[in-house]
């Protein structure tokens, strides 16, 4: 992260440097206005933490997060941020999404450029960080290419680098790994966790694995039936040597009950 | 370059035929004989360039066509995105424009003539209206069959409106756009030639048409042929420029009967393939 913690002061408002935002929703209800997916929303995210999202298709996930990317306003209840009411969008918060959200008539490189060219970093640091990045997540030899020549892993590697480079103090993740196979998956939730490491970003994950929800999460949050039923505290996040831990077997029974009814 | 000798062949195959029809003056049902033969079209053809009138037609027709496309194309581009991405600009706008649009560009020759103060101006508009609601109505589905997510990544990159249309909306819309012209200028042809036969002095339709009336008929195929010249060479420009600057859409290689199209990398093959794999162009659009 040095390479672009010391380029945009602007982006840093308050005084403690760097490190993640805690977001909060109080009595929210979120959807559009025709279709409300989500009610009596009550929650709060830590600075600094890795939530994961689970819950079953259609519940409301998506919602949840575009909401807390500002792209939604809920339409009752409050959203803030460091208790300050959220209004739009912000490079603070960056969303990654599940697919083919690199725009393709750009290099993999360009892509990378895109969130600091909009935050007018010159273009010669421009490039130099984005490679930086690209080879942070082990594509440097591909940075030229564009997106369809490359494979969906490698373009979420791409994403992801994507969406750091810009800074954001938290990173909103909806379904990034859902349309990868298992091994490429769990390759990319050992990168996820290596290249958070340090950032301090908050990092909010939507995912509807189980298993991906229980490694990556400090708290696992559980969706259904048009709210938010239960928000747990995961025993020994992070660690692929857990699952066999009696603590996190029986969370994963009950997350799975869960998403069952 | 097998392919360019068939063509050429192909093109010469033609020629011969008409040659041999007017030549023998055949009459079946079909009447040849008040034909010009292609010698006699060589000729006039030879006669024309030598003279002065010709480039000046040729110069005139060109001028009206690239200054109508051209304002087509700006003002098709940005009235479609306007009318795309904002609901009052679609209130607005929407209804007028679907009123004229179904009105043939040459049928517009009235109101050319009561609205400009020159030919001249005339011709341009007429040629300007053709190619305008082909660029508009690409533009404006280009732009909402657009992916959402790629403005979202730039919303939540901190992006406005003008970056999201700068970096998203209208490089997106590039093919649909390039759509919309190469229809465009199609159509734009039609009607500068249309328009010249009834109102132009100079310019390629004028001077076909004067050809007929004073039934030098080599003159009216010469006539015919510089059109098609011209039409095929500014279509084959609007082509290449549009294959320029979307050379990032995935294409299937247009020799993949010749050779096998390379696969595409695996996902674990860390390095790009030396032959299939070209790099992108470093240049970019936006």
């Amino acid at each position: 992260m040095s390479t672009s913690s010391d380029t945009e002061p602007a982006l840093r408002p308050t005084p403690h440097l760097a490190g993640g935002i805690g977001l909060t929703l109080r009595a929210a209800t979120l959807g559009r206005p025709t279709a409300p997916v989500l009610s009596d929303v009550d929650l709060d995210i830590a600075p600094g933490e890795i939530l994961t999202v689970v819950g079953p298709s259609g519940c409301g996930k998506s919602t949840l997060l575009r909401t807390l990317a500002g792209l939604l306003s809920p339409l009752a209840g409050q959203i803030a941020r460091d208790g300050q009411p959220l209004a739009g969008p912000s490079a603070e918060r960056a969303l990654v999404f599940q697919e083919d959200a690199l725009l393709p008539w750009r290099t993999l490189r360009a892509n990378v450029e895109l969130p600091l060219a909009v935050r007018r970093v010159p273009r010669s640091q421009r490039r130099l960080q984005a490679e930086q990045w690209l080879a942070r997540v082990g594509l440097a030899d591909l940075a030229r290419q564009l997106p369809h020549r490359v494979s969906g892993g490698q373009r979420q590697r791409a994403q992801l680098a994507r969406a750091l480079a810009g800074a954001p103090r938290a990173v909103l993740m909806d379904e990034p790994f859902g349309a990868l196979d298992a091994q490429t998956r769990s390759g990319m939730q050992d990168l996820l966790v290596e290249v958070l490491h340090g950032t301090g970003a908050t990092v909010v994950f939507v995912t509807h694995d189980v298993d991906e929800a229980l490694f990556l999460g400090d708290r696992v949050a559980l969706l259904g039936n048009g709210r938010l039923t239960a928000v747990r505290d995961v025993p020994r996040p992070r660690d692929r040597t857990a699952h066999d831990d009696p603590a996190r077997v029986a969370l994963r029974r009950e997350v799975l009950s869960s998403l069952g009814t | 370059m097998s392919r360019y000798a068939l063509r050429v062949t192909a093109l010469a195959a033609a020629l011969g035929l008409w040659q041999l029809l007017t030549s023998l003056d055949v009459d079946l049902w079909l009447r040849f004989s008040q034909f010009p033969t292609v010698t006699d079209v060589a000729r006039t053809f030879a006669d024309r360039l030598a003279g002065p009138d010709y480039w000046t037609d040729l110069t005139d027709s060109l001028t009206r066509i690239v200054t109508g496309f051209v304002l087509a194309a700006v003002l098709g581009v940005a009235v479609g995105v306007l009318v795309a991405r904002s609901p009052l600009a679609e209130d607005l706008l929407g209804p007028l424009l679907e009123v004229v649009r179904p009105i043939p560009a040459i049928a517009l020759v009235p109101v050319a003539i009561l609205l400009f103060p020159s030919n001249e101006q005339g011709i341009v508009f007429i040629t300007f209206t053709a190619a305008f609601f082909p660029v508009l109505v690409s533009t404006r589905h280009a732009v909402r069959a657009l992916t959402p997510v790629w403005e979202e990544a730039v919303l939540t990159m901190g992006g406005g409106r003008w970056r999201v249309l700068g970096s998203v909306v209208l490089p997106g819309a590039l093919p649909g756009i390039f759509g919309g012209l190469s229809v465009g200028i199609g159509v734009s042809w039609i009607c500068v030639i249309s328009a010249e036969m009834i109102s132009g002095q100079y310019g390629v339709g004028y001077r076909t048409w004067q050809d007929y009336t004073v039934v030098d008929y080599p003159g009216v195929f010469v006539g015919m042929v510089t059109i098609g010249v011209l039409g095929w060479l500014t279509s084959t420009a609007v082509e290449l420029l549009g294959r320029r600057l979307t050379h990032w859409l995935p294409r299937t290689s247009p020799v993949s009967a010749a050779r096998p199209t390379p696969a595409r990398p695996l996902a674990a093959s860390p390095v790009p393939r030396p032959s299939g794999n070209k790099e992108a162009r470093d240049e970019h659009l936006v």
